[in-house]
């Protein structure tokens, strides 16, 4: 059942021009930002780290949100809920469905920069298990961005409500991190507060996996950052019909 | 084969189904009648089991609603108020769809769904893209989800809404061909549909039910021969002073005894 709703909504991306528009826009970005600001050609990087993953939550925090925002948000527009509720199934096989399909258009997003991989190989002698690695982390922020703004739409049958109000978190998400800000941040307030707020953030896991590390922590971050906003959903879909 | 029992549905303040019974037996083709905002859909919505009631309960082929939902969907067909539709897939593509969604596989799912598109006179339109489909076919699409697998009870909520002459009409014979073989309750507002298509009806007025019958039954009940007098004695207009509500009041009282 699961893999029915993950079809549809796969073809359903690839039958508009969404998922293409997003996907050349990331790919262009994230060249863009490579070989301008990262110096691609110049620092040597081969890891990756700094010259391509490091662009991956700014570009992230805008265009994930655009993939996600009409899983919900449309169906409660145009009524296809209801179908969706009067089937015989749980509604954990649509959130699930619609949540990998979201995933899915990244996968093929990420997969595509692969030439990046091959020219580093080609320039340099890097060590691919942590190159591996930096996708992984690269990939799992962007399901956190995807689930979260799945939370948000099932919350507005306004997509543009739901691009905005997500936009917003996934930017404070990516900025409660972020080395400068919690430095102007540490002036300001108690450690424990900075602390708080850098929990929040991805860069403490997204980093640690794009040195090639999986530690335990990361784990648990992506894990409930991710499952935490589907039962958000479910539970705000069942409060909705009530 | 559908037993309401004293269904009651609130929105916060607002009740939108007050305490509402009836039952539809096996071969029945039940018209839901009332005017706009009676709560018709709600109860619907509660029957399917889209929306959970506030209290009570509702039994399709003796299963509960609120206790088994899943068991209780699968001998269900609904056909939602506005007939919606996933835009972006073709006729074809949306009934494999809610057939795959209905646990239909293989060939079983291909008779399933050609079948659907013949019953509702889909051939013309079975690869066309669903946002370039017109009011008519776009409620036909959505009727020939509900039939899919093959169900013992059919909900349609104003099936006619919104169509032409022609196509109400072939709605109606649609219903009533459906009716031979289905339970089927279907709500409306349009009355000559009750002589059309239903064995019997029912008014509800601002979520109670006002009267109950077979159509003849009820043209008798409105003194006048006319289901229309009845209809406007027996339900508020929201436009009503309060001076008129109280009449229409009295005259449900009259009808109510007319009917016992
Ligand atoms: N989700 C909802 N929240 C609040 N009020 C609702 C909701 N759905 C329906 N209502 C109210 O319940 C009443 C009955 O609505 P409905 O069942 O759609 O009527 P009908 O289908 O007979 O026109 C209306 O007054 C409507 O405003
Ligand atoms: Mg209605």
């Amino acid at each position: 059942m699961t893999f029915t709703i993950y079809k549809r909504e796969l073809s359903s991306y690839f039958a508009q021009p969404t998922a293409y528009a997003i996907i050349v826009i990331f790919l262009l970005l994230s060249m863009i930002m490579t070989f301008s600001f990262g110096n691609f050609m110049r620092v040597g990087d081969s890891s990756l780290e700094w010259t391509f993953f490091f662009w991956h939550p700014w570009i992230y925090m805008l265009l994930a949100p655009a993939v996600a925002m009409k899983l919900w948000a449309d169906e409660q527009r145009t009524g296809t809920i209801e179908l969706l509720g009067t089937f015989p199934v749980s509604i954990w096989v649509a959130i699930l469905g619609k949540f990998l399909a979201a995933a899915t258009v990244w996968l093929v997003a990420l997969l595509l920069t692969f030439p990046i991989v091959i020219t580093v190989n080609y320039l340099g002698n890097p060590d691919n298990g942590q190159i591996l690695s930096g996708y992984i982390g690269s990939f799992l922020v962007a399901c956190t961005f995807l689930a979260i703004t799945m939370l948000v739409s099932a919350c507005t049958r306004d997509q543009v409500v739901c691009l905005i109000v997500s936009v917003a978190i996934c930017v404070t998400m990516v900025l409660c991190g972020y080395d400068d800000f919690t430095r102007e941040l540490s002036k300001a307030a108690s450690p424990a507060v900075v602390e708080a707020v850098t929990s929040l953030g991805v860069w403490d896991h997204f980093r640690s996996l794009n040195r090639g590390m999986l530690r335990l922590q990361d784990v648990v971050w992506f894990a409930s950052f991710i499952i935490v906003p589907l039962l958000g959903t479910s539970a705000i879909l069942s409060a909705k019909r009530s | 084969m559908i037993e309401v029992e004293n269904l009651t549905k609130s929105f916060g303040t607002k009740v939108a189904v007050n305490n509402l019974s009836f039952s539809v037996e096996k071969g029945e083709v039940l018209g839901f009648l009332g005017p706009n905002g009676a709560g018709k859909s709600t109860t619907m919505r509660m029957v399917t089991g889209f929306i959970p009631p506030t209290s009570g309960d509702a039994r399709v082929c003796g299963i509960s609603v609120v206790d088994q939902p899943s068991e209780a969907k699968k001998r269900v067909g609904y056909l939602p108020e506005s007939a919606p539709l996933y835009n972006d897939m073709t006729v074809t593509g949306f009934l494999n769809f809610c057939a795959s969604i209905r646990r239909l596989r293989g060939s079983a799912k291909k008779e399933a769904v050609e079948r659907a598109i013949e019953t509702c006179f889909l051939q013309s339109v079975a690869r066309q893209s669903i946002d370039t489909l017109s009011k008519g076919y776009r409620h036909r699409t959505c009727l020939a989800q509900s039939l899919l697998h093959d169900p013992e009870v059919l909900i349609l909520d104003e099936p006619t809404d919104g169509l032409d002459p022609n196509q109400k009409h072939e709605i109606r014979q649609l219903i009533r061909r459906l009716g031979e073989t289905k339970t089927i309750l279907f709500s409306t507002h349009i009355l000559e549909e009750v002589e059309a298509a239903c064995t019997r009806a029912v008014i509800v007025d601002r979520g109670v039910i006002v009267a109950d019958g077979t159509p003849t039954e009820l043209i008798e009940q409105s003194g006048t021969g006319s289901l229309t007098d009845l209809f406007r004695q027996v339900t508020t207009r929201d436009t009503a002073a309060p001076g008129e509500k109280k009449k229409s009041g009295k005259s449900r009282k009259k009808t109510a005894k007319a009917g016992a």
